[in-house]
């Protein structure tokens, strides 16, 4: 007998097949690309083998009978407080391989979530609301520096600003697209997140693993990404969308670089990438031209001379301890955008440690770096992002009223096609064809169905807003931004007020 | 005839875009004097020229540019050829560190030493192999994550007789590409996993070919490169961290 796997005799999942509605019809076994569905071809009859399920639910969504049910297993060891089946299982599995644990999204840990302890104000009585239905309600946002003072002069009587403003980028929706790169997931995303922000006047990311050839025509809505492993970064790259963001770091994984494994690097990805088929792509930790402030202003200035001063450049970070320091050194180097990531944001792949250990709330974060930047008086050299756990315009209105100029979303816009928060991107199998290159699971989310739900999620995001604003009696993004005062806390200390800058609810 | 300019009282992004005008124009050569630190020269150039620099150009010498022939008559400071696409960068002279960092193609020819981190995470991809030829020593990190291309190093033109002839973590992390070094290099100063080789058939015929470009740049013979053996550094695996996760 071989050593025993410890890891596969506990499965985290349960299939539990409804007999009486099965009708034998085998969609399951084709559907699971985990293989737990099994067709027993001498018996004619259906298996299960639960150790490879990740509840996905992708069977039991589509059993034409909904003859599946996706459980918890419900097999359960004695309760300790300490050793929870998370980490008994966790060790079992390290003990087994002898690895780094890997997972997907962001972190899964309740830390406390601030969003959750902020609630909105609305008009009563004095100042009466503002119905969007009725009244112009503007969303508008314009990411980039903004000049100190506006110089005006006139000119044969009419006012004109004395100097060109430094080009900005116009967004009709304070939303935007956080970058995940071609290879994490499949094109058809890419290409539906694409169109998406076309449609919604706003822009997407394109990680950092090159722009697709069938993309380059949606520049105007597209952020490149030059991360440190500079894959697929060339001269028509960098000046194929409206901005470059440098990618320093990540919420997911704060302090490491990027790895996609060979098994994902198929023709196209490679095409792209411009790395041979299945090499790894790593990219390491540091940009190793980076190693200070002073080096980080050279990267943007390199980027800014290369294409001529005509696109913005952002620097993302992931929020950390010092995030306010940091954040406004990135602004003394030049970036015309901070974009600051925080614990809860998602990756493809992380080491579970780091997704679910390192670095600080978004929260925090966003309100410590505004404010920093206002006592410097360097607020308006730059445009902050605030991105990792944004889950409803709720919280979209949240960050920007805690100090943030627009946000990201990465999770949400997945979950929009159907992602079920499996958190197993990393294998490459996911089948709902979202975080895949195989060439039959992406079949099953085509790019018009990807682009309709993510065009869908953030059209009503938008009005949500709208009517959030207007209860406020605001008929403009603009006078959210860094407006506290909107902002009440309910069950936050001190000290978390003081961060955030918020009173409590009842002040 | 080359446009001659002397930029010695511009600031880089005038002489970018001087550069560019008269690229635009159809000028195809030019002669830059009085380079003096001056930043980015080049930077995202994408045409087929030739340039000769007299003095020293400081970060980024011809960052991200596609084409340019750029001939430097001194130093360069920091970064020459950051993730440069192709062309060719020849410096009569040293070199600061990470030259060549990420880049993808063409080629970079130094005379004399370079500093750290030289050659990170080069990479090719079909035709496009990109070289970094260093006369000299080279600091540490030499090609570390290197995904491609080649860089032969050749210790003969340095000025510190006393230094090895690369600098510690020579290719750690490599997972492509071939490093050819003249001489010996200790194996404790070879990243992890790594191993200096022999040369085959095949290897000696890429080195002399590139070396024979070489020796035309600055003029010399190339019977007395060849003169000592050189090794090799490969991969040992073109996943080097493919073991590293449980799952
Ligand atoms: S898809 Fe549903 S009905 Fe078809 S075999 Fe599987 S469980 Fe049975
Ligand atoms: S994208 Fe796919 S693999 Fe990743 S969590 Fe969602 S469903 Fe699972």
């Amino acid at each position: 007998m071989g050593t025993p796997q410890f890891a596969s005799f506990y499965p985290d999942f349960y299939i539990e097949r409804l007999w009486e509605k099965c009708i034998k019809c085998r969609r399951c076994v084709k559907e699971c690309s985990y293989g737990a569905h099994i067709w027993d071809e001498k018996k004619k009859t259906l298996l299960e083998d639960h150790t490879k399920c990740v509840g996905c639910h992708r069977c039991e969504a589509m059993c034409p009978t909904k003859a599946i049910i996706i459980r918890r297993h419900p097999s359960e060891f004695r309760e300790h407080a300490l050793w929870t089946p998370w980490f008994i299982k966790n060790i079992y599995k390290q003990a087994d391989q002898g690895g780094v644990l890997l997972t997907s999204t962001g972190c899964a840990l309740p830390f406390k979530n601030y969003f959750d302890h902020l609630v909105l104000d609305a008009c009563q009585v004095t100042n009466p609301p503002i119905d969007p239905l009725r009244e112009p309600m503007e969303l508008r946002t314009y990411i980039g520096p903004k000049p100190e003072a506006l110089e005006i002069e006139e000119v044969n009587g009419k006012f004109r600003l004395k100097k060109k403003l430094p080009p900005l980028i116009k967004l009709e929706v304070p939303i935007m697209f956080a970058a995940m790169s071609y290879g994490a997931i499949s094109l058809h995303v890419h290409q539906g997140l694409a169109r998406a922000a076309r449609d919604l006047g706003t822009l997407y990311n394109t990680g950092e693993g090159g722009l697709h050839a069938s993309l380059y025509e949606y520049g105007s809505n597209t952020i490149v990404q030059c991360a440190s492993g500079r894959f697929g970064l060339h001269v028509d790259y960098l000046k194929a969308g409206v901005a470059i963001e440098i990618k320093i770091g990540q919420g997911a994984k704060p302090g490491i670089g990027g790895h996609l494994p060979g098994e994902k690097v198929t023709e196209e990805i490679s095409k792209t990438r411009m790395i041979p088929v299945g090499s790894d792509a790593l990219s390491p930790a540091p940009h190793h031209d980076i190693y200070s402030i002073e080096d980080l202003r050279g990267l943007i200035y390199a980027l800014k001379e290369a294409t001529e001063y005509k696109k913005l450049v952002f620097v993302k970070i992931a929020a950390v301890h010092n995030v306010a320091a940091i954040a406004s050194g990135i602004v003394r180097a030049g970036a015309d955008a901070v974009v600051i990531d925080g614990l809860k944001g998602g990756t493809g792949a992380a080491p579970t440690m780091f997704r679910d250990y390192i670095g600080i709330p978004i929260e925090l974060a966003i309100s410590a770096v505004d404010k920093r930047l206002r006592e410097e008086g360097i607020r308006h050299r730059t445009s902050i992002i605030a991105s990792g756990g944004i889950r409803s315009s709720a919280d979209v209105v949240k960050a920007i009223a805690l100090g943030a100029d627009a946000v990201y979303i990465g999770t949400a816009a997945l979950i929009a096609v159907g992602c079920t928060m499996c958190q197993r991107c990393y294998t490459g199998k996911c089948p709902w064809g979202i975080a895949t290159n195989n060439p039959e699971l992406i079949k099953r989310l085509p790019p018009e169905v990807a682009y309709e739900k993510i065009y869908n999620l953030v059209k009503a995001w938008a009005h949500e807003i709208k009517e959030m604003l207007g209860a406020m009696g605001i008929n403009s993004i603009e006078s959210l931004k860094g407006n506290r005062d909107k902002l009440r806390a309910v069950g936050l200390t001190k000290e978390e007020m003081e961060i955030l800058e918020v009173k409590h609810a009842g002040e | 005839m080359p446009l001659e300019l002397d930029i010695s009282h511009l600031h880089y992004s005038q002489v970018n875009k001087i550069l560019r005008d008269y690229i635009e124009k159809g000028e195809r050569e030019f002669i830059l004097r009085g380079v003096n630190g001056h930043r980015y020269l080049f930077a995202g150039i994408s045409a087929e020229i030739k340039a000769q620099l007299y003095g020293t150009p400081g970060l980024d010498l011809g960052a991200f540019m596609r084409g340019p022939e750029i001939r430097v008559f001194g130093n360069v400071q920091d970064g020459a050829g950051n993730t440069m696409d192709e062309g060719k960068i020849v410096v009569h002279g040293m070199a600061g560190d990470v030259v060549g960092y990420a880049m993808r193609g063409g080629k970079i020819h130094i005379y004399g030493d370079v500093g750290y981190r030289v050659g990170i995470h080069m990479k090719a991809y079909m035709d496009k192999v990109p070289v970094i030829i260093i006369g000299g020593k080279a600091g540490d990190f030499l090609g570390e994550y290197m995904a491609g291309g080649i860089i032969i190093l050749l210790g003969m033109h340095s000025i510190y007789p006393e230094r090895p002839l690369a600098g510690l973590f020579l290719g750690t992390g490599m997972h492509g590409g071939t490093i050819y070094v003249r001489g010996k290099v200790k194996e404790s100063y070879l990243g992890l996993g790594l191993k200096p080789y022999a040369l085959d058939g095949e290897d000696e015929k890429i080195l002399e070919k590139h070396l024979k470009e070489y020796c035309d740049d600055f003029g010399l013979d190339l019977s007395e490169i060849l003169k000592e053996d050189f090794i090799k550094i490969i991969p040992y695996t073109h996943r080097p961290y493919g073991k590293l996760y449980a799952y």
